[in-house]
């Protein structure tokens, strides 16, 4: 049963960093326009000159 | 084909040379659609729009400010590629961002405020129009308390999955297989996660009951945050006694599901709130004052009497008032609903809320614009509102009953275990089972799932919900009243016959593209081939006239032409006549056309055993016409908006459940007091607003459409409340009598709450 002691956080830890990314993604605004967005990688990127 | 040019000019809406500069609208293949518009939009660059967006932009740090607008006119993602880079393009542009599902514009520049209103400027000379999204606060609150719902859920959804883990070991061993050594490591560290998870995610409904309870009453969360706490202290306890169950994934898995249900119907109410606030900002419009020769914008309700205004060809009168320089048309067809438009002269009076169509004037302000007949209706509206009664919905209504049969059966299996004799603990323990399996996970979820799914759809048909609770109303209607013009009919004239050759009609064409007069803009939309360059005059009131080939070119009313007495008078037709140096030549015939679906509609609305009335602020032989064309016998013409809401109230007196489906001014306060109103986006700003339901384009069809699937999604509704139900029954008296171990709760709740889910979904699948 030692396994576990190395199992259960292995575990934890994974769903830990899918939390926080997720939680990262909702922070920085990326689900704040749903609409725009998939129109928004057709287009090119903006000019440098 | 061409009527397919008539519906093109919305999705072609992002080329520019298909809409006017200055006001938007369709101009054909011109710049602007009439002279008027041409003037004002040169005008526009005196005017001093500028300081009304100035006055808006925030500070947000050292000499940098930010803007936030509403932008109307946006179609497609081009035209926010559009506005972005076109701000972008100044240097002193930090931001600019489009928001395409609020319709928000964001920019920061540094520099002065004043400067804000400059590139607000660019913008509107793009041809898009700004709004001031006014005051947001409950907006804002809303969106904080859907990203908080948000982070809840992953944070209970992590947990909950983590959670799982660790109880399917727990399940599928005992104590004397996994040792108990083991068996308490694992329910502390269940513990370790859940307890935060709780205390977490458990504050929405936590801080509802506490607030409920302040009040001394109860809601729907109060059993549950009951559930909640109490299983969890219960298996905290269960850990320090070394016990063989712990419920922290039932508690967990339960916030998990339910916060999913509030977050759908958070985002549902939103998604409602949101649309209404945007037509609500367009209200809040400015008109251009003349004050010393200089021309300023200023809201509207700070107009006084006595004020001078200038009104561009094509924009919204803004108040009551007379002429006092000018000569126009003005489209009326927003009170009246009289597809006309009216002439008038200096001296004649203006309405506020009508079209001012061919020709800028100057206007005195006669009415303050809380004076004004616009603002009398828009009081009559509201006492209508508040007279109207207000809807309880039905899962309020099943959680008001549900919630007090939830404690007493708990209470009373408490009770019923010490009278049995056990300990405190063991009873307790059971009433807490009791709180959990009942808890109302598939009640929390039926009603949401389903208003998502049936609002999406909704949306993708081009029908916008603006209440929550519109589609459950709608089900229940057995009485339709429809206005006339712009609801069963188009609302404006279309090119219907008389008597022409192709070459007039290119010729008549290239003259009526320069007007915004009605019957102008239906010839121009029915010809599209290419268009003569002329230079035209128009006489507001009488006609068009240009020069070409040497010939003096005119179109305009039989006079204007000279075909005045002429033995072919037919008064009620709607005609255009043209003349080439004097010789009427041809002439065209104009009707206001039914909406194309309009006879399919009240037919399949007749077949469902709806009673439809007709009601007409238009003259009875008119809307005599109408009925009879579509089969609808009861018709009441020659209304007023006042008439038409009392009809409302007489009908619902009747004991009816009444749809009320209008465009026009006259009907917003109908509008208001009927159980549930629709709206074509067609329609007066104002009485969008008031609208539960707004659809778009020009078929009629929605109405039905949206009957149909609103009573399709309240069968949803009630089936899951049966499967809720049925769930319960079989569930109650095995956790009464103690049968019931973490694992049967935790599939009896995840089963309940999918079946519910996936019953749903059938609302999509059985379209397909």
């Amino acid at each position: 049963m030692d396994i576990l002691l190395y199992l259960i956080p292995i575990a934890l830890t994974l769903g830990l960093i899918g939390l926080v990314a997720f939680l990262w993604t909702l922070k920085s605004g990326q689900y704040d326009d749903l609409d725009g967005a998939p129109h928004r990688i057709l287009h090119d990127d903006e000019d440098d000159n | 084909m061409a009527t397919d040019t008539v519906s093109n000019f919305t999705t072609d809406h992002c080329a520019p040379t298909m809409t006017c500069r200055h006001c938007g609208n369709a101009s054909g293949r011109a710049d602007f659609c009439c002279e008027g518009c041409a003037a004002a939009h040169e005008a526009a660059g005196t005017i001093n729009a500028s300081n009304i967006y100035a006055s808006l932009a925030r500070p947000t740090g050292d000499e940098t400010y930010q803007l936030e607008l509403i932008v109307e006119g946006m179609h497609c993602a081009s035209c926010v590629r559009l506005i972005e880079n076109a701000l972008a393009a100044n240097d002193d542009v930090l931001s600019a961002r489009v928001n395409m599902t609020t319709e928000r514009l964001t920019f920061s520049w540094c520099g002065t405020p004043e400067r804000g209103g400059v590139l607000a400027e660019q913008i509107i000379k793009l041809g898009y129009k700004l709004h001031d999204p006014g005051d947001n606060a409950a907006g804002d609150v809303a969106q904080n308390t859907e990203r908080q719902l948000l982070k809840s859920i992953a944070v209970a959804g992590f947990a909950a999955g983590n959670l799982m883990l660790l109880s399917v070991g727990l399940w599928s061993s005992t104590g004397e297989t996994m040792g108990f050594a083991t068996r308490d490591f694992f329910h502390w560290i269940s513990a370790l996660i859940a307890l935060p998870t709780v205390i977490y995610s458990g504050r929405p409904f936590f801080g509802s009951a506490y607030a409920a309870l302040k009040e001394r009453h109860t809601n729907m969360d109060v059993p549950i945050s009951l559930a909640v706490i109490l299983a969890s202290l219960m298996s905290v306890f269960e850990a320090f006694r070394h016990g063989e169950y712990v419920y922290f994934d039932s508690a967990v898995m339960l916030l998990f599901f339910l916060l999913i249900g509030r977050y759908l119907d958070a985002r549902a109410k939103g998604k409602a709130r949101e649309s209404a606030s945007r037509l609500l900002s367009k209200l809040a419009g400015s008109a251009s004052v003349i004050t010393n020769g200089d021309v300023n914008r200023i809201p509207i309700k700070d107009l006084k009497a006595g004020m001078r205004l200038l009104v561009a060809a094509g924009e919204n009168i803004p108040a009551d008032g007379t002429i006092l320089k000018g000569e126009t048309d003005i489209d009326l067809s927003l009170i009246s609903g009289e597809t006309m438009p009216g002439h008038a002269g200096v001296g004649g009076a203006t309405l506020a809320g009508t079209l001012n169509l061919t020709a800028p004037i100057e206007i005195a302000v006669t009415k303050a614009s809380e004076q004004s007949l616009l603002s009398e209706i828009v009081r009559m509206m509201e006492t209508a509102e508040q007279g109207a009664a207000k809807y309880i919905r039905l899962a309020d209504r099943a959680a008001s009953l549900y919630t007090p049969v939830v404690h007493i059966l708990s209470a009373a299996t408490f009770i019923g275990w010490l009278a049995w004799g056990m300990p405190w603990q063991v009873s307790l323990l059971n009433a807490v089972t009791v709180l959990i399996i009942t808890c109302p996970c598939a009640l929390g979820l039926a009603v949401p799932v389903v208003q998502v799914l049936a609002s999406g759809k909704l949306l993708k048909g081009g029908i916008l919900l603006k209440s929550g609770d519109a589609l459950e109303r709608i089900a229940g209607v057995d009485t339709i009243v429809f206005d006339k013009t712009g609801t069963l009919t188009v609302g404006r004239p279309r090119l219907e016959g008389g008597a022409y050759q192709p070459e007039d009609l290119r010729l008549a064409a290239s003259m009526a593209v320069h007007s915004r007069h009605p019957l102008s803009v239906a010839l121009a939309q029915r010809y599209d081939g290419d268009l003569i360059k002329l230079d035209v005059q128009e006489a507001p009131g009488k006609g068009l006239s240009a020069a070409y080939d040497g010939k003096n070119i005119k179109l305009g009313s039989r006079g204007w032409c000279g075909r005045e007495g002429a033995d072919d008078q037919d008064t009620a037709a709607l005609e255009l006549w043209l003349s080439v140096n004097g010789d009427s030549r041809a002439h065209f015939k104009f009707a206001d056309a039914l909406r194309p679906d309009a006879a399919e509609m009240i037919k399949a609305l007749h077949d469902k055993n709806i009673d439809i009335h007709l009601l007409s602020g238009d003259r009875k032989v008119v809307a005599n016409r109408i009925a009879e064309e579509l089969g609808i016998a009861e018709v009441v013409a020659e209304t007023s908006p006042l008439e038409k809401c009392d009809y409302i109230n007489r009908l619902k007196q009747e004991g009816r459940t009444v749809l009320m489906v209008g465009d026009g001014l006259n009907d917003a306060p109908a509008l208001a007091a009927a159980n549930v109103s629709m709206s074509p986006s067609s329609a007066v700003d104002i009485t969008q607003n008031t609208a539960d339901i707004v659809f778009q384009g020009e078929q009629l069809m929605p109405v039905l459409d949206t009957m149909l699937l609103a009573q399709k999604s309240n069968s949803l509704v009630r089936q899951n409340f049966a499967l809720a139900i049925a769930y319960n029954i079989f569930a109650i008296p095995l956790a009464v009598f103690g049968y019931v171990t973490p694992m049967i709760a935790a599939a009896a709740m995840s089963g309940s709450s999918l079946v519910v889910i996936l019953n749903a979904f059938r609302l999509r699948m059985r379209s397909r």
